[in-house]
C-alpha cells in the first residue's frame, strides 16, 4: 500500500478537502504522466467520482490525447456528456449511440459542441468520444485510442472489458468496489477461479493480470452525512475506510408540519434527527410484494412530502425544500418497485423515483426510503444477502435514510449463515453479506420505531 | 422461486401429489435415447464402480469394475462403455441433410451463405440426476487426454483404442448440457422438476425415487408418503428399498455388502495368482468368477431400480405433447453435434483443459442468450408458463375493446394504430414500455401509451402498434388486432440479438493476460510452502 492510499498520510489529519485534493492530484499525475498502462481508482459512495472523471477527461483532452470514455448505461453516458459540456462549452465531444428509438437524452441536442452519431467513424477526430460498453463493443478501429476512461468499472463485467480493451492503449478505471457486483443470468461456476472469469468484474480481471498497476482511493464522501459515513465505511469498506466531507450539524432536516404521532411520522422525525430510521412492522412471512410493507413505504413518502420538509446543507445557507425529486425509494426486486410505484400513484404521487438497487447505483438524493431486502423473507439467499445491494440502498442519501422492514431479520440472519460454496482461486470478499447486514441492522435498531399499521 | 411455483408447491403439499407446472413438454425427447445409470466408488472421485447403459429398456448392458482401484479393470470398463456409446453416437453422424449457414468469407470479409451438412438427428444421453451429468463430465475429462498405444507407442499406461474418443464425446455432451434449453444430455430429475412441482424442496427433488413418488405415486398411496418411503425405507438388513440414483451409493450398501464382496474378490484374485498347478488354477478361477459375479449382482441390484425409474420418468414425459419451439432448439443441438463431429473428423485436438478468456466469454454470452430465448419460448409455447409471467407482471392477456387508426408523423406516414386492451393482469408498464405479441410466430412490437381503470377491477391499456404491418399506408389484413380479439402481450422480447464479436484468442488484450500460451503445456505445481512440510 502506498502513501497515496492513506487518507491520513503526512502525519497530521488533513481536512477533508485537502485529503481529497491530494488523492486527486496523485491520480491525475499517474494518469497523465505515469508509465503504467492502467490506473485503478476506488471510490466510495459520493466521493466525487464523476467530478474526477470529468476533470481527468478535460486534462487529457487539453494534453491533446484522443480519449474514449466507456460507461455502463446510457443514462451514465448522457450525464457525463452533459457534465463535460457544462465544464467546457468549446470542447468538441462525441456521443456514440445505438440505433434504437430515443437513444440519448434530448438535452444533448441543446449543446452545440456535442456531436451525436451511431457510427464511430463520424466522430473521428473529436477530442472525447463517450458511449456505453455495449455500444463500444461493436466498434472496429484500425488505430486504437491513446487513452480511455472506464467509468463504473466494478459494475462492468470482465467479458465486456474483453470486447472493448482492444480499442485503447491505456486506461483509467474508476469505480466503487462496494456496490453491486456484475451478475450473469446463467451459472458461471465453470470459470470460477480463472483470472479471466467472464462473469467477474472488469477490475478483478484487470488486476489479476496486471497486479503492478497503481491503485488509488478517494478518501472522502461528500454525499454521505457524518451520521452515515462511519457506518457505511465500517460495514462495507472495513479495510479501506473513508470519512464524510461534512461534520455533524452541517446538515439539518426539518419539517413545517409537526408529527401526528403515527409510525411514519415518528420514524421521519427520528431519521431527521439521527440520519437513520427503522420503521419496523410486526414479524410475518410474506410474498415479495408484501402489501403492508409496500403501503408503509408509500405512507412514509407521502408524509415526507406532506410535512413540508426543508434541508439545510453546506451547499446553501437557506433551507432547500424537500421536493419529490429529492426523495427516492429503493427496493431489491423490480416487482417490489412496481408495487411501491402503484401505491404511490394511489396517493397521487408520481414523481418520486422508485427503483431497484441496481438502477439506483450512482444516484444521489436527500432522503431515501428503503424496503429492506430481507423483510418478510423466510430465507436469506445469496442474492438478498449480497453486500453491494445493501450498500447501494444505504448510501444514496445526503440527509437521512429510512428503512422499512418486518421484525425478525436478525433471527433470520442467525438461522441462515452464509453457505455459498467456496471456489478455489476466488478471492474471498470482505465483509460478507451476513456480517454487513448485521452491522447495519445493529445500528438501525438504535433508531427503531415499531408500528402496527 | 416465482409466485406461481410457490403456489403449485403449496397445492402439492395440501393434495399430496405433484402439480403440473407445464402443459407441454419443453425439452426434446429422442425416439431412441441412450440411458446411462452410472455408479461411482465412495472415496475415490471418478472411479466408476459400474453402470447400466443402453437404448433398450428391457435389455440394458451391465458394466462392472470388480475392483475399482485397479486401473486396468477401470480401463476395461471404459473400453466396454466406448463399445456401447460410440456406435450409438456415430450412427447419427452419417445421416445428414443439406443446410445453409452464414460464414465470413476469409478473402472479402463479407458475410456469405454456404451450404453445409447438418446431421438429420442427434444422439441423446439421459442420466438419472444432475450428479450423473456431472459424472459424465468427469469421465470425459478423465479420458480425453489419454494416449493410446497407437498415438504414442512410448506412453507408459496406454488407454484402449477408443477411450480418448469417448472422453471427447462425453466432454461435449457435458459442456452442451450447460447451455439452457439444450437436450443432448438430460438429467431426468431436472427434466421432471421442470414439468411438475412437488411438495418437497429443490434439493429433495434431486432424489429420483421420491420425485417420481410425488408425480406418480403407487395406487392408493399419497405422494408424500410414497416419497418418504422412497427416501428412507430399509429392509431387514438395513438396505434402502429404493437405492439412490447415484452415482454415489448408500454407505450401508458400501459397508455391509460391497466392501466384503470386493475383499472376497481380491482374495480370490490373489489366490489365483498364487496357484501352483493347472487344476488348482481352474478351481481358483472358478472362485474368482463367482466373486466377480457376486459384485455384478450387487451392482445390478442397485442400478436396475434406477434404470426402471428413468424409463418410468421418460414415459411420463412422453405423455406430454411437445412444445412448439422444442424442434427449433433441438436443431441447435443438432448443429452443436454436427460441429463436434466435424472437429473430430478434421483431426482437431481434444477440448482444452480450461477455456481461454475469449472462449469463456463467448460461451457465457451464448448461454445468456439461450437462457433468455428459452424463457421467452417456454412462455409462448405454454399458457401455464405464460400465466406465471403474467402473475409476475411480465405479460398480460386480455380482450381488444377498441382500435383507432393513427399514423406516424414524417414524410411518409406509416400506420401506428392505437389498440385498447382490457385486462385484469397487473403488468409493470412504464412510459413507452415496449411490449410484444406473437404474430404468426414473429414478434410484433407495440408501445404502452396510457392506462385507465375500467371501473370493474380491470384496466384498459392503450398500446400503439409499431411494426409488422407491411409497407403500405394501410396495414396488411390481419396484422392489427381487431375489436373482440383475445391478445397476449409480453414485456420481454421473444428473440435475442447476437452479441458483439470478440477478438480472436490470439488477439486477447493486455487486460486479460494477452494471447494464451501453449494449450498443451502442463501447468506447474504450486510452489512448496512451509505448510506443505509438516
Amino acid at each position: 500500500m502506498t502513501a497515496a492510499l492513506d487518507p491520513h498520510a503526512g502525519g497530521g489529519v488533513l481536512d477533508p478537502g485537502a485529503a481529497a485534493g491530494r488523492a486527486t492530484d496523485a491520480i491525475l499525475r499517474d494518469t497523465l504522466h505515469g508509465t503504467h498502462r492502467g490506473v485503478v481508482v476506488d471510490s466510495p459512495p459520493g466521493a466525487g467520482k464523476s467530478t474526477l472523471v470529468v476533470r481527468a477527461a478535460l486534462e487529457l483532452a487539453a494534453a491533446g490525447r484522443p480519449l474514449m470514455i466507456v460507461a455502463q448505461t446510457n443514462a451514465q453516458v448522457d450525464d457525463l456528456v452533459l457534465r463535460l459540456a457544462e465544464k467546457d462549452a468549446e470542447l468538441p465531444v462525441g456521443r456514440l449511440h445505438s440505433s434504437d428509438t430515443d437513444p440519448y437524452d434530448k438535452a444533448l441536442d441543446a449543446r452545440p459542441n456535442v456531436r451525436k452519431s451511431t457510427k464511430a467513424a463520424d466522430l473521428a477526430g473529436l477530442g472525447i468520444v463517450v458511449s456505453t460498453a455495449a455500444k463500444w463493443a461493436h466498434v472496429k478501429v484500425d488505430e486504437p485510442w491513446r487513452h480511455a476512461i472506464v467509468d463504473e468499472a466494478y459494475q462492468m463485467r470482465s467479458d465486456a472489458l474483453l470486447a472493448v480493451a482492444g480499442l485503447f492503449e491505456r486506461a483509467l478505471f474508476v469505480g466503487d468496489p462496494g456496490q453491486l457486483d456484475p451478475f450473469s443470468i446463467v451459472g458461471g461456476e465453470q470459470w470460477a477461479g480463472l483470472s479471466y472469469d467472464p462473469s467477474a468484474s472488469a477490475v478483478t480481471t484487470l488486476l489479476a493480470h496486471n497486479p503492478e498497476l497503481p491503485q488509488h482511493r478517494l478518501p472522502v464522501s461528500w454525499r454521505l452525512p457524518a451520521s452515515a459515513a462511519p457506518l457505511v465505511s465500517g460495514a462495507f469498506y472495513p479495510y479501506t475506510p473513508f470519512r464524510s466531507g461534512t461534520d455533524h450539524g452541517d446538515r439539518r432536516l426539518s419539517f413545517a408540519v409537526p408529527s401526528d404521532g403515527s409510525g411514519p411520522d415518528r420514524v421521519i422525525d427520528e431519521a431527521a434527527g439521527a440520519g437513520w430510521g427503522l420503521l419496523e412492522l410486526p414479524p410475518r412471512h410474506t410474498p415479495r410484494t408484501d402489501p403492508e410493507a409496500v403501503h408503509a413505504v408509500a405512507q412514509v413518502v407521502r408524509r415526507l412530502l406532506e410535512r413540508g420538509g426543508a434541508a439545510v446543507s453546506e451547499r446553501s445557507d437557506d433551507p432547500v425544500p424537500l421536493t419529490a425529486d429529492r426523495i427516492a425509494v429503493g427496493t431489491a426486486h423490480r416487482d417490489q418497485a412496481a408495487s411501491v410505484r402503484a401505491a404511490l400513484a394511489g396517493f397521487g404521487i408520481t414523481d418520486v423515483v422508485v427503483d431497484t438497487a441496481n438502477r439506483l447505483q450512482g444516484r444521489e438524493y436527500d432522503v431515501t426510503v428503503v424496503l429492506h431486502p430481507l423483510s418478510g423473507r423466510p430465507d436469506a439467499t445469496a442474492f438478498h444477502l449480497e453486500t453491494g445491494r445493501l450498500c447501494v440502498l444505504a448510501s444514496r442519501h445526503r440527509h437521512a435514510c429510512i428503512v422499512v422492514c418486518r421484525e425478525g431479520v436478525a433471527e433470520l440472519l442467525d438461522d441462515h449463515p452464509s453457505t455459498e460454496p467456496v471456489q478455489l482461486g476466488v478471492t474471498v470478499k470482505f465483509p460478507d453479506g451476513w456480517e454487513a447486514n448485521h452491522a447495519v441492522l445493529d445500528r438501525l435498531s438504535e433508531h427503531r420505531v415499531a408500528w402496527r399499521p | 422461486m416465482s409466485l406461481i411455483t410457490t403456489l403449485a408447491r403449496l397445492e402439492a403439499v395440501s393434495t399430496g401429489r405433484a402439480r403440473p407446472t407445464a402443459t407441454v413438454r419443453h425439452r426434446h425427447l429422442s425416439e431412441r435415447p441412450l440411458v446411462f445409470v452410472p455408479l461411482t466408488t465412495a472415496g475415490e472421485a471418478g472411479a466408476p464402480l459400474g453402470a447400466l447403459v443402453g437404448t433398450d429398456r428391457d435389455a440394458p448392458r451391465l458394466l462392472v469394475v470388480p475392483q475399482p482401484r485397479d486401473r486396468d479393470l477401470r480401463f476395461a470398463f471404459l473400453a466396454e462403455l466406448a463399445d456401447v456409446v460410440l456406435p450409438y453416437v456415430e450412427a447419427y453422424a452419417d445421416a445428414v441433410e443439406a443446410a445453409e449457414r452464414t460464414e465470413t468469407d476469409p478473402e472479402t470479409g463479407k458475410r456469405v451463405k454456404v451450404e453445409v451438412d447438418l446431421c438429420a438427428d442427434a444422439p441423446q444421453l439421459i442420466v438419472p440426476s444432475r450428479a450423473g451429468a456431472d459424472f459424465v463430465r468427469l469421465l470425459g475429462r478423465s479420458m480425453r487426454f489419454r494416449r493410446t498405444a497407437e498415438q504414442d507407442p512410448g506412453t507408459p499406461h496406454p488407454a484402449p483404442p477408443r477411450v480418448p474418443l469417448l472422453g471427447r464425446w462425453l466432454t461435449h455432451f457435458g459442456e452442451r448440457a450447460r447451455v439452457p434449453g439444450s437436450s443432448l444430455l438430460l438429467a431426468l430429475t431436472d427434466l421432471l422438476s421442470r414439468h411438475w412441482a412437488t411438495g418437497q424442496s429443490g434439493v429433495e427433488d434431486q432424489h429420483l425415487g421420491s420425485l417420481l413418488a410425488w408425480i406418480d405415486p403407487p395406487a392408493g398411496e399419497s405422494g408424500d408418503a410414497a416419497a418418504r418411503r422412497a427416501e428412507l425405507a430399509r429392509d431387514a438388513d438395513g438396505q434402502l428399498l429404493c437405492p439412490p440414483a447415484g452415482p454415489a451409493t448408500d454407505p450401508a450398501f458400501d459397508n455391509k455388502l460391497l466392501a466384503p464382496a470386493i475383499e472376497a474378490y481380491d482374495r480370490a484374485r490373489t489366490a489365483l495368482a498364487a496357484a501352483e498347478d493347472g487344476a488348482e488354477a481352474d478351481d481358483r478361477f472358478g472362485a474368482l468368477t463367482a466373486a466377480e459375479q457376486r459384485i455384478r449382482d450387487l451392482v445390478e441390484s442397485r442400478t436396475r431400480p434406477t434404470w426402471d425409474a428413468v424409463w418410468h420418468g421418460i414415459d411420463l414425459l412422453r405423455a406430454l405433447p411437445e412444445g412448439a419451439h422444442v424442434p427449433d432448439r433441438w436443431t441447435r443441438d443438432r448443429w452443436s453435434f454436427t460441429a463436434h463431429r466435424d472437429r473430430i473428423t478434421a483431426g482437431e485436438p481434444p477440448q482444452p483443459r480450461v477455456d481461454d478468456a475469449v472462449t469463456a466469454a463467448n460461451k457465457l454470452a451464448a448461454r445468456e442468450r439461450e437462457q433468455a430465448r428459452l424463457d421467452a419460448q417456454e412462455a409462448l409455447d405454454d399458457p401455464l408458463v405464460m400465466a406465471g409471467r403474467r402473475l409476475a407482471g411480465e405479460a398480460f392477456a386480455g380482450e381488444v375493446t377498441d382500435v383507432v387508426m393513427a399514423y406516424s408523423e414524417g414524410r411518409r406516414p406509416s400506420p401506428r394504430p392505437l389498440v385498447t386492451v382490457r385486462t385484469e393482469d397487473l403488468p409493470h408498464l412504464g412510459e413507452r414500455t415496449k411490449v410484444y405479441r406473437s404474430l404468426e410466430g414473429k414478434p410484433q412490437a407495440a408501445e404502452f401509451v396510457a392506462q385507465e381503470g375500467d371501473g370493474d377491477g380491470g384496466a384498459l391499456l392503450v398500446l400503439r402498434v409499431l411494426d409488422k404491418m407491411g409497407r403500405g399506408k394501410e396495414p396488411e389484413p390481419g396484422s392489427v388486432p381487431e375489436k373482440g380479439d383475445r391478445v397476449c402481450f409480453t414485456l420481454f422480447e421473444h428473440d435475442q440479438r447476437g452479441g458483439p464479436k470478440l477478438p480472436d484468442p490470439e488477439e486477447t488484450p493486455w487486460t486479460h493476460g494477452g494471447p494464451p500460451g501453449d494449450p498443451d503445456a502442463v501447468p506447474q505445481p504450486d510452489p512448496l510452502t512451509e505448510e506443505d512440510v509438516l
